[in-house]
């Protein structure tokens, strides 16, 4: 069929549309060489992005970070994107689209994702000013110009959409309403009982709940823009409006060109996506597949995989309808339904669980005969999603006692768990990517053995994020399946993660290793667990690191409180709050480093890095530097590096607040904190963001309304954008919130995991560490201060104490029975400054380093 | 001299050919290396690392870890892995053993080892 040009013209380049294109490419990598000429045409102004968590955008977000095209994959030969491109008529006889700039596009097969348009109830004053839908980046970027100006906002439309639309107007933080038609919440998944605990839920966040409210019409208000009137009369003013009430299919160009249409709307495709002309797919949300629309993205996605194999020629994969199990986070609050939540089958019957003090609610639908699971609804808590979802899918068989499904597990008992073996390898753990339990099986095979490489490597888990757990579940259980060990085990002298040796070390009150090893432990220790327990034992006590009983254990930067470099030689980095520095103190740093012939360097956390010292100089060095007023950067620990900083309100004339002198405050605070790995921060005075805050562990932004605090950001390996964890906060608050997400980061990562990586692979995500951090939901936040607290009242600077500690100077000599140096140490100029001498160079100057060779 | 100490240092022994045997030098006071660390002697020319763990036995090797070109291992790490003692290089955590002097990631390195001993409080090695 593919040995002529085959021009493909796909019509819609959201979600769907840009899935359909990364299947089409994944199966012809070159397109010109399989004969194909493809147009793609959106009528947005950018390509696809991810409509799921487009709420994200209120919470700093960025139109880049929402994008689902990697860059330069339309730019492929074979290939066209148009954007702004709307089509406006498709003729199937001349098999011709035409745009609305009256462009024709031959087509041979054509493609509709044209989606959904948001509904909205024909009100009288719909179209007022400040009256919104929430469906594309430019809606809400509308939204929040309008928010700057307004006090409250409305949502319309209770269902899942409108929940995730309150979120945002909360994030603006706005006073905010959500008017429901129906008599409760998300009508469409929950049931009585559990809208009842979701709307309690969602009131305690501090929203407005309305049900059964029918706005008749909006009008000027009195003491805010908008007044709505609902049918009794009754009325609510507000600033601005947003229609979120459910979603309608894009059939227009369908119908108009005489294709079926489902009954309820929708164009009517068969079970390979095909409409009823046979030349043209229609798959996604404009799609109606026995009369059944599919507002979720795995449908959709299902939809575009068939329709791709059909296109090349493949019979074999069918659509066969979708689960329309959910599960999601609506402002914190877990919501989720699987299968017949509803309970309409017939002779089904039901369990139920009500907790009215924490607000939950759960409940199970089983077959008449009680042997299999229908469906469930969970609010509140869903941690049995995942088991649940998968027992109504695979029909797999209940336990002998359903109801503990869903009760709380009593002191001591399991809770009867899925058992993943039970699961079939076909069994489909992700259904927004399509990810099977036979693929985690081979991931784990490959080596991925961790949460976070398995998200990489699979993409499970990472569209969603609600298969997370059972796709933890199934990978442990295959480690086990090959032998592998499935522990956090330090070494092999710790059966203990690092959580719980931190945990140990503060409980038990141990301040040594010897200590921690005699009561935990086995054997001598190593270069693994040693240096872990160092940090772990200075998080918590902060004693000297090279006090006689810890010195031992320290790795050799900390062993001699500078960077090792590659010759054996150190480097010393004086610390420089912010990067702030008096012109004394550059001089005095010059000055130095001239008298050592040191190499200098500025560095990029701003401050100033000198080179090429020896051990027997780095007490010198370091006593000249302390009369000049400096103390030790830390640039060897893993703890806090530098707090970078822009000038801020001081100087700068776009500055909104003082940025230098919360980095300065900051940097002195948190210095020589010990952490399972190195911190950065950043303190931006505006929105320009010259420190780059949201590149760093901790990030901080000056807004007019106060700091914005961003956290688990990274440079490095593998870059990743710091997320905003909570607005608006004064100087205090702000400092607060740090103290405890650097405690509870160091008591709870592993070794040598920045916060980034901790981030990834914390399960709960953001959501978790927002209410552990800001909520307090662990009820730790005292703890965490107190902590922290201890750690800044114990501080000293490491090169003083070193240096007025005969014992300890005394180790700093590169022999313990000569005072001569290590002749391997050779350095030659560059520039102007000495850099190490390469072997050849050694070998040329005819240095005989004093070493014994290998044999 | 323990018996440990001495089975070390026929350990150490063996490992060197008749040639390479060498004279006996006081190095420095016992109290100088603090327990589970190292200190490294100039004796002859060579660089040598000793090592003191907490039973006080000890152990001498090069200092020269060709993996970096560097002379570090005193400044390493010591501990035990599968139960044989080891010291860790600093620079890329390459594992000696400090009985053999082999290279515990490849063994196809190997370090000299010296025969070192307590005499009154005072640490000697043969080079």
């Amino acid at each position: 069929m593919m040995n002529q040009l085959t021009r493909i013209v796909i019509v819609g380049n959201g979600m769907v549309g840009h899935y359909f294109m990364q299947e089409l490419v994944k199966r012809h990598p070159d397109l010109h060489a399989a004969q194909l000429q493809v147009t793609v045409l959106g009528e947005e102004p950018r390509p696809a992005y991810d409509r799921v968590h487009l709420s994200s955008f209120f919470s700093g977000s960025t139109a880049e970070d929402l994008s689902l095209v990697e860059p330069g994959f339309y730019d492929r030969p074979g290939l066209e994107l148009r954007l702004n491109a709307r089509v406006s008529q498709i003729d199937r006889h001349q098999h011709t689209v035409t745009l609305t700039d009256n462009t024709v596009l031959p087509y041979d097969k054509l493609v509709l994702a044209t989606g959904s348009f948001p509904f909205v109830p024909s009100v009288a004053g719909r179209d007022r000013d400040n009256c919104f839908v929430y469906r594309t980046i430019e809606d809400l970027e509308a939204m929040t110009a309008a928010g700057k100006t307004a006090k409250s906002g409305v949502v319309v439309g209770g269902g899942l959409l409108g929940l995730e639309c309150a979120k945002a107007l909360k994030d603006m933080g706005l006073e905010t309403h959500v008017v429901e038609f129906a008599p409760r919440l998300m009508a469409v998944q929950v049931d009585e009982a559990g809208g009842k605990v979701l709307r309690s839920k969602i009131e305690e966040l501090g929203v407005h709940v309305h049900t059964s409210r029918n706005t008749t019409a909006i009008v000027d208000g009195a003491t805010a823009r908008h007044r709505m009137v609902f049918f009794d009369d009754t009325w609510l003013e507000t600033d601005m409006i947003v229609f979120s009430a459910g979603i309608r299919p894009r059939d227009e160009l369908a119908r108009e060109s005489g294709l079926a249409i489902g009954a309820r709307g929708g164009i009517a495709i068969d079970d390979f996506s095909r409409s009823s002309d046979h030349d043209i797919y229609a798959i996604g949300e404009c799609a109606s597949w026995h009369d059944e629309m599919y507002g979720l993205v795995a449908p959709g996605y299902d939809m575009a995989r068939t329709a791709c194999a059909h296109l090349s020629g493949e019979t074999t994969a069918t659509f066969q309808g979708a689960d329309m199990s959910t599960k999601l986070k609506l402002m914190g609050v877990d919501v989720a339904s699987v299968g017949d939540a509803h309970g309409k089958t017939p002779g089904c019957r039901s369990y139920q669980y009500t907790d009215e003090v924490r607000n939950i609610y759960k409940k199970i639908v089983v077959s008449e005969d009680g042997k299999k699971l229908l469906g469930a609804v969970l609010i509140g808590n869903a941690d049995e999603y995942g088991t649940l979802q998968q027992m109504t899918v695979n029909a797999m068989a209940l336990p002998e006692n359903p109801e503990f499904l869903i009760l709380p597990a009593s002191d001591g008992k399991e809770k009867p768990g899925l058992g993943v073996d039970a699961l079939p390898d076909t069994a489909v753990l992700c259904s927004c990517n399509n990810v099977s339990k036979g693929a985690i099986g081979e991931a784990v095979a490959a080596g991925n053995c961790s949460i976070g490489a398995i998200k990489s490597c699979t993409k499970a888990g990472t569209a969603c994020g609600g298969c997370v757990p059972l796709v933890t579940q199934v990978m442990k259980a295959q480690m086990v399946k090959l032998g592998m060990t499935v522990n956090n085990h330090l070494c092999e002298h710790f059966p203990y993660s690092r959580q719980e040796l931190y945990h140990l070390v503060r409980v038990e009150q141990i301040r040594t290793f010897d200590d921690l090893l005699h009561k935990h432990g086995k054997g001598l220790g190593c270069d693994i667990c040693k240096p872990t327990a160092a940090s772990i034992l200075a998080s918590v006590w902060n004693d000297f690191i090279l006090k006689k009983d810890l010195a031992s254990l320290q790795d050799s930067n900390d062993y001699f409180l500078g960077n090792i470099q590659k010759d054996g030689s150190y480097s010393v980095v004086p610390r420089m709050p912010g990067g702030e520095v008096t012109p004394d103190g550059l001089i005095a740093i010059g000055q130095i480093a001239k008298k050592y012939k040191l190499y200098t360097k500025v560095t990029g956390g701003a401050r100033v890095d000198m080179f090429g010292a020896r051990v027997e100089q780095l007490p010198n060095i370091w006593e000249e530097l302390i009369a000049a007023g400096f103390e030790s950067g830390h640039a060897y620990g893993k703890s806090l590096r530098t707090v970078k900083s822009c000038v801020g309100s001081t100087w700068c004339r776009y500055g909104v607040d003082d940025s230098i002198g919360l980095a300065v405050q900051l940097e002195n605070r948190y210095k020589g904190l010990r952490a399972p790995h190195k911190i950065k921060f950043g303190v931006s005075g505006c929105t320009r963001e010259c420190a780059e805050a949201q590149g760093k562990d901790v990030g901080l932004i000056a807004t007019e309304n106060g700091w914005n605090l961003y956290v688990c950001g990274n440079g490095g390996m593998k870059p990743r954008h710091a997320e905003l964890i909570a607005s608006d906060l004064t100087k205090e608050e702000a400092i607060r919130m740090i103290d405890r997400f650097l405690m509870f980061y160091i008591r709870t990562a592993d070794r040598l995991q920045r916060t980034s990586t901790w981030r990834d692979n914390l399960e709960g995500g953001l959501d978790y560490l927002r209410d552990v951090v800001i909520h307090d939901s662990l009820g730790l936040g005292a703890e965490l201060e107190a902590q922290m607290q201890h750690v800044v009242d114990h501080y000293q600077d490491e090169w003083k104490t070193a240096v007025n500690d005969p014992e300890v100077r005394k180790r700093f000599r590169s022999f313990v029975n000569s005072k001569a140096e290590d002749s391997n140490i050779v350095f030659v100029n560059e520039r102007e400054q000495i850099r190490p001498a390469t072997v050849e160079e050694k070998k040329q100057a005819k240095v005989i380093p004093i070493l014994a060779t290998t044999e | 001299m323990s018996q440990g100490q001495q089975a070390a240092a026929l350990d150490a022994a063996m490992n060197q050919s008749a040639s390479q045997l060498g004279a006996w030098h006081p190095v420095c006071a016992l109290e100088d290396i603090w327990p589970n660390m190292g200190v490294c002697a100039l004796v002859e020319g060579r660089q040598i690392a000793i090592f003191r763990l907490q039973d006080n036995q000890l152990y001498a090797l090069d200092n020269y870890d060709p993996h970096s070109d560097a002379n570090v291992l005193s400044r390493g790490i010591v501990g035990d892995l599968s139960g044989e003692r080891v010291v860790a290089s600093p620079i890329y955590k390459h594992h000696y053993q400090l009985r053999t002097g082999v290279c515990v990631e490849d063994a196809s390195i190997s370090l000299k080892t010296y025969s070192v001993e307590l005499r009154d409080d005072t640490v000697w090695v043969q080079v």
